[in-house]
């Protein structure tokens, strides 16, 4: 067993899970916290994309023990004081979901691609999307979103 | 996932020791090729030695006309690095290349020179730039470290403490990655310095390999039209259902004329 310390949306927890349990686990499972998605379940499709110590990464793909210490971001945690964070606001104005099952792992992977690139061109964000996939083919709006999300943000 | 034990290295010493003691136990860095693996349980390791936080194993420097870079140091790192970007832009280009944003937050360039899959990015660079491995025991020539299909020089025990890229002249790092993975179906690197210039493909064979009679032809002239009239041997190349043979032999030309174009020889 493992015992994992870590902050989840500001909040510290304690947890002792087994040594092969994924980070996407500890946090649905443990943390109760169910807005991050499994999808793919083999690091491809990006719905289970949480923040790392500030940085977007397929919890799918990191073990609970890696994250030992660490400071997470969920999609629960993004917005602060009941204010949705800008990619949030922009995704429901541009109606960036249909189903919505990839929402909070798009909603975090461009979260985190907007602080490392504050004003991108299209075909920035078509490369910043890469991994993440959505399956209703909502791209379209996804990228609309984005792009509206970056005006907001850099006001 | 079958079961097994997490550890956390405290250093390489004792990484090596763990590799060592325990003949089933696999190093973990980014996980980004492992953990996936070991879902699919096409890997079952006894120990996962978690060595990502090493301070031995981080660092990017250029000295003495080397480029240094620690094993354990991200994709992403490379790719945005002001130090690599000087020294050897082609290969922060081809890092920034590499999976998907998420996975370049996570993923090694120890890992993947360790892994050594036949799409990778990294040992193209690492053999067209004629690197050394530097590893807990010993430094590798990477002409002697790649040895096919996932198969390196590493004994058992052995760990990627950095790699020393000679900075050279000029490189260029061009790839048709596969639209889906974003592998390379092939990808090619070229470097030169003078007279010297070495052509690395990754992707379209089982290996990386050096392309040695563009290699000849370049070195003459330094041009795309060098190349034209040669070509990469396809009954050596890879063939699936993403592609024949002889369509990777001839990508990896095409990849090459690119590479050598962007190098300036037209």
């Amino acid at each position: 067993m493992a015992n994992v310390n870590l902050k989840i949306n500001g909040k510290a927890h304690s947890f002792d899970v087994e040594d092969r349990t994924l980070l996407v686990n500890l946090i649905r499972d443990h943390a109760q916290l169910t807005g991050t998605h499994v999808g793919c379940d083999t690091s491809q499709c990006g719905a289970c994309t949480i923040h790392m110590n500030g940085v977007a990464v397929k919890s799918c793909t990191v073990l609970a023990g890696q994250a030992d210490g660490a400071d997470i971001t969920t999609i629960e945690g993004l917005a602060k004081n009941g204010k949705l964070h800008p990619v949030q606001q922009a995704f429901t104005e541009c109606h960036a979901l249909q189903c919505g099952f990839c929402t909070p792992g798009m909603i975090m992977a461009v979260a985190g691609f907007l602080k490392d690139n504050p004003k991108p061109t299209d075909d920035e964000i078509y490369h910043g999307l890469e991994g993440n996939l959505c399956r209703c083919t909502g791209y379209i709006n996804i990228v609309k979103a984005v792009k509206q999300a970056s005006k907001a943000m850099s006001k | 996932m079958h079961t097994f034990s997490y550890v956390k290295a405290k250093s390489v010493k004792e990484a090596g020791d763990l590799l060592a003691q325990h003949v089933d136990a696999k190093l973990l860095s980014g996980g980004m090729t492992l953990i996936p693996t070991m879902k699919a349980r096409l890997a079952q390791s006894s120990h996962v030695i978690d060595i990502a936080g090493l301070s031995e194993l981080a660092g990017i420097e250029v000295k003495d006309g080397k480029l240094s870079i620690g094993a354990a140091t991200k994709h992403v790192d490379v790719s945005r690095s002001a130090v690599v970007k000087k020294a050897i832009p082609a290969l922060a280009y081809l890092a920034g290349l590499i999976g998907d944003p998420q996975v370049r937050n996570r993923g090694t360039i120890g890992g993947s020179l360790a892994n050594n899959d036949p799409a990778a990015d990294y040992p193209s660079a690492a053999l067209a730039l004629n690197a050394t491995i530097v590893t807990n025991k010993r430094e590798i020539e990477a002409d002697d470290y790649f040895q096919g299909l996932f198969q390196t020089a590493l004994d058992a025990g052995e760990m990627i403490v950095k790699v020393v890229f000679p900075v050279p002249a000029k490189a260029a790092y061009e790839k048709f990655p596969h639209p889906a993975s974003g592998y390379a179906m092939a990808g090619a690197f070229v470097a030169q310095n003078g007279k010297d210039v070495r052509v690395a493909i990754t992707g379209a064979g089982p290996g990386v390999f050096r392309w040695k009679e563009a290699e000849a032809a370049l070195g003459k002239k330094l041009a795309a039209a060098s190349v034209e009239g040669l070509n990469v041997d396809a009954s050596n190349m890879n063939e699936d259902m993403h592609g024949t043979k002889e369509y990777r032999a001839n990508l990896a030309k095409v990849m090459t004329k690119r590479a050598v174009a962007k190098l300036g020889g037209k």
